[in-house]
């Protein structure tokens, strides 16, 4: 992993402007924590984490954000607008990337000096996308095989712990896309902490992406037995973010 | 006044004089790679010429961008993508202020502070003399290097004019607003890009303009085929086409747009495209073309309270503006210590290494033809990466320094451009960035 000096496509069409939804929890008065910025996969929007995980993170003084993706499957479109957004916040910024969010947030890592990053049940790229999913939803998850739509199921992206009605709920909320698609992850600047978190029952993600996903980033994941693919909605939500924000606490005393 | 005797020594700390763009971008570079940093800055605020408050500041009401935006940001903390493509000073000043207060520079900066000294004192370290802006006591400490971004573009270079004038002569550097030009007879003296924006603003607000220059240069239009011309040159760039066929390409495109300047009175280039630095100026023609600009050739010298021009005329202007650019200073470091010739230019590797002290470092002394905030930011880190590996590994140091001193100049400097002082830190930003790049692979930290 080299240097990336000669941006060309960035120098010769730059990618087109859009309006950004970004859903905030402040902080009254002056806060010693980063801010942190939640990403989730695109057809997911910043509601997915205003749900829960922002308000939390505000609770134990974390001013928190959420950036709702673009319409489209544009890899560096996405990467784009999350950087954009980092460098709009007062203080160099926490990316929290979710689902195929994470893989959003990786390779903004090249492009920003991220505080530090967490990759929660992160799809990295077209075959971790289709993952875990093959076995449990086979037939939401074969046209995505041959570059289609990826549709995920109930059963999917929630543990049974969770009421059916909000299931169905959130379920009515997202879109489902063709995977992105992505070339190798650029080496992050400015060597910021990697966490990778998930669960070992998440049945879009499996167990082996998770653990090849945290070994590229010299750690291993954070597990949350019993929970499925969407760690910010499912029932037990609080022990994930709880996790994430004592690790980050951690880490950004050590350094 | 006495100085203190005492030398306070910051150990592993880098010092970095000046908190302009180049500064900023070095700091925090250097803070990335775990070094304390002590930056000094005369003014009481970031932004260094950017920052039109500064008594230095080059910049005008009117100054924008001449790159493009995505060719002027930082790599890793780009502009608001719904900021125009050429953007205000002003608003390159608030994005300096949010990297500032974004990476938490400023407590790393002492403000209203400004820099005597630096004196080597043998291993590579430094002792540093500072004292309150405009007078105060003395201070020294000592660094384990020194990193220089004091700019060069605040001492400005003034013509010697001979003879008698009746009227006033200013430097650019004096012009701040158009009011200053309204309803009188101007005379811009210099064909670069600060003259040719003044001439401009004089056409819109003076009774008369005269715009001299020595020679002919090319005038690049701001747009080109709808997009920004930079971002069209480094798609040409990208194709990697050659030098000539771009050559060839830019009289082309120059042809179609801009048209034959000679008509109105210019001298035609003496030089090929892309042999200069590059001009950028989509209304200068424009004002040609209507009259309200007059070209004339180079001043000789004022003579009966006029001013005389080389082939001969009289005219008769009431302000005279010497767009002649800037010179860089480095009071406080001896000549040699960044092997300085004659005429003031510095010898360093890069544009940016001192040749003889591995610890010394010049960062945004550059003429790009695209922004300098971009290759700024690469100094920086190619200068943190290398104190860093210093630090930590002397050998394989060592080893670099070796192999870097074999890089030909010919593959980082513009080697064929007109001979002169404007064109002393010209440099192709791919070219450049390639060779920084280069350096960077080699000091790759072991994984």
């Amino acid at each position: 992993m080299s240097d990336n000096l000669l941006r060309f496509e960035d120098w010769t069409s730059p990618v087109p402007a859009v309006e950004r939804e970004v859903v905030s929890r402040l902080i009254e008065g002056e806060t010693e924590q980063p801010p942190l910025l939640f990403i989730p996969g695109p057809g997911r929007g910043a509601w997915a984490f205003a749900e829960h995980w922002l308000g939390h993170a505000a609770n134990r003084g974390f001013p928190a954000y959420a950036l709702t993706p673009r319409e489209g499957t544009d890899t560096r479109a996405h990467v784009h607008d999350v950087v954009q957004v980092a460098a709009s916040l007062p203080r160099q910024a926490v990316l929290v990337g979710h689902g195929q969010g994470a893989l959003v947030v990786t390779r903004a890592l090249g492009r920003y000096p991220a505080r530090a990053a967490v990759l929660a049940a992160p799809v990295m790229g077209r075959a971790g996308a289709i993952g875990a999913g093959f076995k449990a939803n086979p037939f939401g998850t074969l046209p995505a095989v041959f570059g289609g739509r990826l549709r995920l199921t109930k059963r999917q992206l929630f543990s049974a712990a969770l009421p059916a009605d909000e299931a169905d709920g959130y379920l009515n909320r997202m879109t489902f896309h063709r995977p992105l698609r992505a070339s190798a992850p650029p080496r992050p600047v400015g060597d910021p902490p990697v966490l990778v978190v998930g669960s070992p029952d998440d049945r879009v993600v499996s167990r082996k992406s998770l653990d090849r996903t945290a070994a590229e980033y010299g750690g291993a994941p954070l597990l949350f037995p019993g929970m499925g693919h969407e760690l910010m909605l499912d029932a037990g939500w609080a022990e994930p973010i709880d996790a994430i924000l004592d690790w980050l606490t951690k880490e950004l005393s050590a350094s | 006044m006495h100085d203190t005797p005492d030398i306070a020594d910051r150990r592993d700390a880098v010092c970095v004089i000046g908190a302009g763009a180049s500064g900023l971008a070095a700091i925090k570079n250097l803070r990335e790679h775990g070094f304390a940093v002590d930056c000094y800055e005369r003014e009481t605020s970031v932004g260094g010429a950017w920052n039109w408050r500064h008594d230095r500041s080059p910049v005008y009401a009117a100054t924008h961008l001449i790159s493009s935006r995505p060719l002027t940001e930082f790599p890793d903390f780009p502009m608001p993508d719904s900021w125009p493509d050429y953007p205000h000073h002003s608003q390159l000043l608030s994005y300096l202020e949010r990297y500032a207060k974004h990476f938490g520079l400023g407590e790393h900066i002492w403000f209203g502070t400004e820099v005597v000294s630096c004196e080597p004192v043998g291993d590579g370290r430094w002792d540093v003399t500072t004292q309150s802006t405009g007078g105060g006591s003395h201070r020294v400490q000592r660094y384990a290097a020194v990193i220089v971004a004091n700019g060069h573009n605040w001492s400005p270079a003034k013509p010697e004019i001979p003879g008698e004038f009746r009227g006033t002569v200013i430097h650019s550097a004096q012009y701040k607003d158009p009011a200053q030009l309204r309803n009188r007879k101007v005379l811009v003296i210099g064909g670069g890009n600060t003259g040719c924006d003044i001439a401009v603003e004089a056409a819109q607000q003076a009774t008369t303009v005269w715009h001299s220059t020595r020679r002919g240069y090319w005038y690049a239009p701001k747009y080109v085929l709808g997009r920004p011309a930079d971002q069209v040159n480094d798609r040409m760039l990208k194709w990697r086409l050659p030098l000539r066929l771009r050559q060839w390409l830019y009289r082309r495109t120059l042809a179609f747009t801009t048209g034959d300047l000679t008509r109105y009175g210019l001298p035609a280039p003496d030089h090929r495209p892309y042999e200069s630095h590059p001009i950028v100026n989509s209304q200068l023609p424009y004002y040609l073309g209507h009259g309200r600009i007059r070209p004339v050739p180079d001043v000789t010298r004022f003579a009966d309270g006029k001013v005389e021009l080389a082939d001969g005329r009289r005219i008769d202007p009431d302000l005279v503006i010497t767009a002649t650019g800037y010179r860089p200073r480095f009071e406080f470091l001896a000549p040699e210590l960044l092997d300085t010739e004659e005429d003031g230019r510095p010898d360093l590797h890069l544009h940016a290494f001192a040749r003889k002290h591995p610890t010394l470092a010049v960062v945004g002394l550059l003429q790009p033809d695209a922004g300098l905030l971009p290759l700024a930011h690469w100094q920086g880190v190619a200068v943190a990466r290398w104190l860093r590996l210093r630090h930590d590994d002397p050998v394989r140091a060592a080893a670099v320094q070796q192999k870097e001193s074999a890089r030909p100049v010919r593959s980082w400097s513009r080697r064929q451009v007109i001979p002169t002082r404007r064109h002393w830190f010209e440099v192709d930003h791919i070219a450049y960035l390639k060779a920084v790049g280069g350096l960077l692979r080699e000091m790759e930290p072991a994984k």
